[in-house]
């Protein structure tokens, strides 16, 4: 009877490390931001049909869940809706993580508002006053007297870091709405008269029923539409932010060459598809002199 | 040979029952040492009193639970303020006045209300709950305390009703009969004689219901707006001590304060639970006592 249960524990084991070894093999695990996450997956959908015997699996959580999945070395890419902070670089330096940044595109954060809502134009300034919570009412910026609801993302959020450091340079309002991606922050202003929330430009486009608030850098200036593709390619638009991806060292392997795709011509076309903004020439050059791609 | 056998199943088992309890304790210890570091820099005072949280600060980090503590509060007592009457009217009414065909029915309809997975009955929150209270109290958005406490009211409620309905099954049918002969109607008997009897019971189902209510974290997270200030009344956005966990501990680098304070997080919500479970155990086992 030992005999027995030995040969099945062992046989067990067998078929154990070869289910393991099928799936770990070409399993780039890509993990990070909510901006990112449709776009990613619609990338790899692409790739992987392209490329039959790779595997890619994508996953959300927020740029902050990305970045520390790539410090843990649980994640072969780390997708980043904003830069990886200095204490972040030297924690994974202390582990022997090194990372580093290719661009994949250019994201405008957008500023929505209700349809039903007046105001349609902001300068940065008050909106940093609006998100700060110093103004809570909606005819202190020229709109109606209804108070000022707040829909944001939660702190895991690359767009919550890059707007808190763009736009506020201060601690957003504590009565903020933090809710968990971009799409909810749509579904929430749509039914929402009073509301006031930040989204990715991809999502903006394809929410047809939101109000985009143009912005301008301060009174004065002229104001800036996100959707105008001649604002945001000269700079006029004032918040503009680098789509990232993470790897351990230089991408390697699959990752690599998934990597490459992103950056040619058929994953640019699916970038600008989307509503991102495709990398620009200095990044081109940044990419390849920085990650090899 | 036979006694060998015994004693092996005997061992076994006695193992079984040590390791849970094993794990219980490793638990309990793995909190307490990944809370220190954080308690020890942050300070008990602050930790406890303060009732700012807000780690990620443009300026200075700030580690209060107190905020967190009355949300969690809030949501959890207005659950039990909808559920606890519902909960033992309906248990009271599947005992005493529903026919064996209802009862047929309701019984595994509410086993699979206690099935239904939290993530789902956050979704409903946030989809059908919330705009119904947004429209009934003028509300912005539907993303607040009453919304959090109809959903976690909705979760106790399988636990409440089938612990209720143990108690009040329990009581002597002695009682009952001497009750009618005395000339009560069913209505004084279940309200005057049965509910008082079974009352250590009831209560019991409630701080287990309360419990689950406490623990959750999906549905919460979902649906009642995570806004971190501290509350003013129960149509604020409230923010749970398990949805900050839920939200901050993904992204937090490791074996940071943040991250260690994450977890003195846990470990309160671990003693309010344990507490609860323990005020429950020890009412239900004198409540047992006393029957028999």
């Amino acid at each position: 009877m030992i005999k027995r249960t030995a040969k099945a524990f062992v046989t067990g084991i067998i078929c154990l490390s070869v289910g393991f070894s099928a799936v770990a093999q070409d399993m780039v695990q890509i993990k990070g931001s909510d901006t990112l996450v449709n776009l990613v997956q619609r990338l790899a959908e692409v790739y992987m049909e392209k490329n039959p015997g790779k595997y890619l699996a994508v996953t959300g959580g927020g740029s902050g869940t990305g970045i520390a999945a790539i410090m843990n070395n649980t994640c072969d890419i780390a997708n980043a809706s904003r830069d990886i902070k200095p204490k972040e670089i030297m924690s994974a330096q202390k582990k022997g993580i090194e990372p580093v940044r290719t661009v994949v595109g250019l994201d405008c954060i957008t500023v929505v508002v209700n349809q039903a809502n007046k105001v349609d134009k902001l300068t940065v300034s008050q909106l940093g006053a609006i998100f700060r919570g110093e103004v809570s009412n909606w005819k202190d910026v020229g709109g109606e007297d209804m108070p000022i609801t707040l829909y944001g993302r939660q702190s895991n959020s690359g767009t919550f870091s890059f707007f808190m450091d763009a736009v506020l340079k201060g601690d957003y309002s504590d009565r903020m709405n933090r809710m968990n991606g971009n799409s909810q922050i749509v579904e929430a202003i749509r039914s929402d008269k009073t509301g006031i929330g930040y989204i990715g430009l991809g999502h903006a486009k394809n929410a047809r029923e939101l109000s985009v608030v143009r912005l301008a850098v301060r009174e004065g200036e002229p104001y800036a539409d996100p959707m105008d593709p001649q604002d945001v390619s000269s700079g006029k638009y004032p918040i503009i932010r680098t789509l990232n991806q993470y790897t351990n060292g230089k991408p390697s392997g699959t990752a690599r060459d998934f990597m490459k795709f992103e950056l040619s011509a058929q994953g640019q076309k699916i970038v600008d598809e989307m509503g991102f903004i495709p990398v620009p020439e200095e990044y081109v050059e940044y990419n390849s002199r920085n990650a090899g791609v | 040979m036979r006694k060998v056998k015994e004693n092996i199943i005997h061992g076994l088992f006695l193992l079984n029952g040590i390791i849970v309890v094993l794990v219980l304790c490793g638990i309990f210890y793995i909190l307490v040492t990944t809370s220190l570091p954080a308690l020890k820099e942050i300070g008990l005072k602050e930790f406890l009193l303060s009732a700012r949280w807000n780690p990620t600060s443009y300026y200075t980090p700030s580690y209060g639970i107190v905020s967190m503590l009355v949300s969690t509060f809030m949501v959890t007592a207005g659950a039990l303020f909808i559920a606890i009457p519902l909960g033992v009217g309906t248990a009271a009414y599947l005992t005493d006045v529903a026919s064996p065909r209802i009862r047929e029915i309701a019984k595994p309809v509410i086993e699979i209300l206690a099935g239904i997975p939290s993530v789902v009955i956050g979704f409903l929150g946030i989809v059908l709950v919330g705009p119904i209270i947004a429209k009934i109290f003028g509300l912005p958005n539907g993303l607040n305390a009453i919304n959090g406490a109809v959903l976690l009211a909705v979760m106790a409620l399988p636990t409440i009703i089938s612990i209720s309905e143990d108690a009040l099954k329990s009581v002597p049918k002695t009682f009952v009969e001497a009750s009618l002969a005395l000339g009560a109607t069913r209505w004084q008997t279940v309200v005057r004689v049965k509910i008082p009897a079974a009352v250590s019971g009831i209560f019991a189902s409630c701080m287990l219901g309360m419990g689950r209510a406490v623990g959750e974290t999906m549905t919460v997270l979902m649906a009642t707006g995570c806004a971190p200030a501290m509350p003013r009344n129960f149509f604020d956005s409230v923010r749970t001590m398990t949805a900050t966990i839920a939200i901050e501990l993904g992204e937090v680098p490791y074996y940071t304060t943040h991250y260690y304070a994450l977890f003195a997080v846990g470990l309160a919500l671990f003693v309010i639970t344990f507490l609860i479970n323990m005020t429950a155990d020890a009412v239900l086992r004198k409540y047992h006592i006393k029957v028999r």
